[in-house]
């Protein structure tokens, strides 16, 4: 467990849109500039060691799924590099990328949309392994049999279409799927977020099952943090296309440290507690095309200084041996009185 | 793959066989729920009934109206139901050499069904190439390619069609070759529409991500899931080419005279069409309008049934 199986190293992802030809001519005579580019990831650095899951998570537009899409092969990031046991995961530029590994698998979101639905759950279970040579003929059908059942459906099921099964059902075809290609690394995209609340439950224990089972290695991306805690090992935190803490789930779950990891687990709705337990964080969530300088957070921080407002913090192993990217745990945000102690 | 060369003959049969069988029960389905409509099946009945007359005209039809040693100027312009000197009744009458209008007919259809078919198969192919190439690459190829279709369909396909077969010249080939040009812009629009939708989804993304070869995802992902639309364009393509092809032929550039088509028998009786020899260009037109009809019943019937959204 030397070398972490998958890394991330100072990813970053821009989209840009180039305008059309006849706002390019206006804007050269105003002279003005309409591309516009929107920052999905900023330099983010990760390292997952094999058998561990890590947890991503993050408002909507916080670039978790960009990260997750650049670690499946989807996109090429624009700077920096992803590497599956030293070795790059994709190669090519932005649009043809041609993904070079077949060990990291993604499972999506929506069940209903990412089977095709005029091929038979069967076909789509094998045709990946089937095109790399994992699987042939006879053996492929015993496989996907073995594999339906692995995922608690039955074997018998392969010769129906997607339209057939319920989005639990589904999202345990698209696991099939992904275990056929015998990954050591799994991506799953908030996978049970579109899910009922029983169901997801169900599909979080399978998926703990199969982890056990198979020694997976796997990201976990989602917005829900009580999901987060069960599943994770370590626990990601992003804003605005970076990561602004890393711990393990426990640590991070029992003291927070950077304010918007503090604000977030306070904005969750809590049993017995009472309607005053429900704090949402105060402001908008920033446009990623023109980021805020300094810290992303800062316009909706509570504890903002004047060097948040300039710096942009990094993201610094702490004292405890966790990571944050805070100016309050290195060195004070430059405001005159000290607003609060570091957390102890 | 070589799973089916490397295997023996033992197991061979064995994967060989499913596959054919869940075919068989994928068309018994089509087909039991195609013949929910009456209309359709109907519809469907006729085309058949067209394409025997038509393809097997030289068997039942009473007259070969191109020998011309066979025809006799004597039986010219007889009427509907009269008896000719070949001693048989002429069903529809005769045309101004003595043809019989009924295996003129027959004949005719043929050549439209010829021309119609094979333009429609080939504007269809050229048509999802140009459409899939354009929606899953995008960028350049994108702005490039349906530019050109976008050119080509602000323009009426009669006119292209007219000016292609001017230069040309007459001929099936010819004709085919203009129809082709004209239409597969329509297939071409029609599956980038569709594409583009579908490009966008996760299952797409799936599959690339899995990763499989981009000529596999565009034709067992990508095409699958746009080709209702195309399967009704490509009706709607087929009877307005036999339609396009009558017009071409009606104006005098479509085919030669040893090359008989619907549309230059109805131009040849429009010359008769204000004396009573209505029977000249009626009957034709007649035929003409049942085809281009029940092609398109049948079309419509064959997306309601492809829906995969709908339940069984």
């Amino acid at each position: 467990m030397t070398e972490p199986l998958l890394q991330i190293d100072a990813v970053s992802k821009r989209f840009s849109r180039r305008p059309g030809l006849l706002t390019r001519g206006l804007d050269r005579l105003t002279g003005t500039d309409s591309a516009v580019t929107v920052h999905a990831l900023t330099d983010v650095s990760l390292d997952v060691p094999r058998g561990e899951v890590m947890g991503i998570v993050g408002e909507s537009g916080c670039g978790k799924s960009t990260l997750g899409r650049i670690v499946s092969g989807i996109y090429a990031p624009t700077d920096g590099e992803v590497k599956l046991d030293g070795k790059p995961v994709a190669q090519g530029p932005d649009g043809n990328v041609q993904k070079l590994t077949t060990r990291v698998q993604m499972i999506h979101q929506d069940p209903f949309a990412s089977l095709n639905p005029r091929m038979k759950v069967g076909e789509t279970i094998a045709e990946g392994p089937r095109l790399h040579g994992l699987m042939t003929g006879e053996e492929a059908r015993q496989r996907v049999r073995q594999l339906l059942r692995q995922v608690g459906l039955e074997g018998a099921y392969a010769n129906r279409l997607p339209h057939q099964f319920s989005g639990g059902q589904r999202q345990r075809i698209a696991i099939a799927r992904a275990l056929a290609m015998e990954p050591e690394l799994l991506v799953l995209d908030e996978a049970v977020a579109s899910l009922d609340v029983s169901i997801q439950a169900q599909v979080l224990n399978l998926f703990m099952d199969l982890r056990r089972e198979l020694d997976l290695t796997a990201l976990f991306i989602s917005h829900d943090l009580s999901v987060v805690r069960h599943v994770c090992d370590r626990v990601a935190i992003m804003y605005l296309g970076r990561v602004v803490e890393l711990a393990t789930a426990e640590e991070l779950y029992a003291r927070p440290m950077h304010p918007y990891t503090e604000a977030l687990f306070a904005s969750v709705p809590t049993l017995g507690t009472g309607r005053a337990a429900f704090k949402p964080i105060k402001g908008e969530i920033p446009s990623p095309i023109d980021p805020p300088p300094g810290c992303a957070f800062h316009p909706r921080c509570p504890f903002a200084g004047p060097r948040c407002r300039a710096e942009v913090p990094r993201l610094k192993p702490s004292p405890q041996g966790r990571s944050v990217a805070c100016h309050l745990h290195d060195g004070g945000t430059g405001s005159e009185e000290t607003p609060r102690e570091v957390a102890a | 793959m070589s799973d089916t060369a490397t295997t023996t003959g033992g197991t061979l049969a064995v994967p060989s066989a499913a596959p054919a069988e869940t075919r068989a029960t994928r068309l018994r389905n089509f087909w039991s729920d195609y013949r929910r409509s009456p209309v359709a099946v109907v519809s469907l009945a006729v085309i058949v009934v067209l394409l025997f007359v038509s393809f097997g005209a030289p068997l039942v039809s009473p007259q070969d109206p191109y020998d011309m040693a066979a025809l006799d100027w004597m039986d010219a312009f007889l009427g509907p139901g009269t008896v000719g000197s070949g001693g048989y009744v002429h069903v529809l009458g005769t045309d101004n050499a003595g043809r019989d209008m009924l295996s003129a007919i027959f004949y005719g259809l043929r050549t439209s069904f010829v021309i119609g078919l094979s333009a429609g198969a080939l504007a269809l192919t050229i048509g999802i190439c140009v459409g899939l190439t354009a929606a899953y690459f995008g960028g350049r190829i994108e702005a490039l390619l349906m530019r050109i279709v976008d050119l080509q369909l602000s323009m009426p396909a009669i006119l292209l069609a007219l000016v292609l077969v001017a230069v040309l010249g007459q001929g099936i080939g010819q004709i085919v070759l203009a129809l082709v040009v004209a239409q597969y812009a329509y297939f071409a629009r029609t599956t980038h529409g569709a594409a583009t939708v579908e490009r966008g989804k996760d299952y797409i993304e799936a599959a690339r991500s899995t990763p499989l070869p981009t000529r596999r995802v565009l034709f067992r992902h990508l095409l699958p899931n746009v080709m209702p639309p195309l399967i009704v364009v490509a009706t709607v393509q087929v009877a307005s080419a036999i339609a396009l092809e009558a017009t071409l032929s009606f104006l005098g550039v479509g085919l030669p005279l040893t090359e008989p088509s619907l549309g230059s028998m109805i131009s040849n009786g429009f010359k008769y069409i204000h004396t009573d020899r209505y029977w000249l260009s009626i009957y034709p037109g007649i035929f003409l309008m049942i085809t281009v009809v029940a092609i398109n019943l049948v079309g419509d019937q064959v997306r309601t049934v492809l829906d995969p959204r709908r339940s069984r």
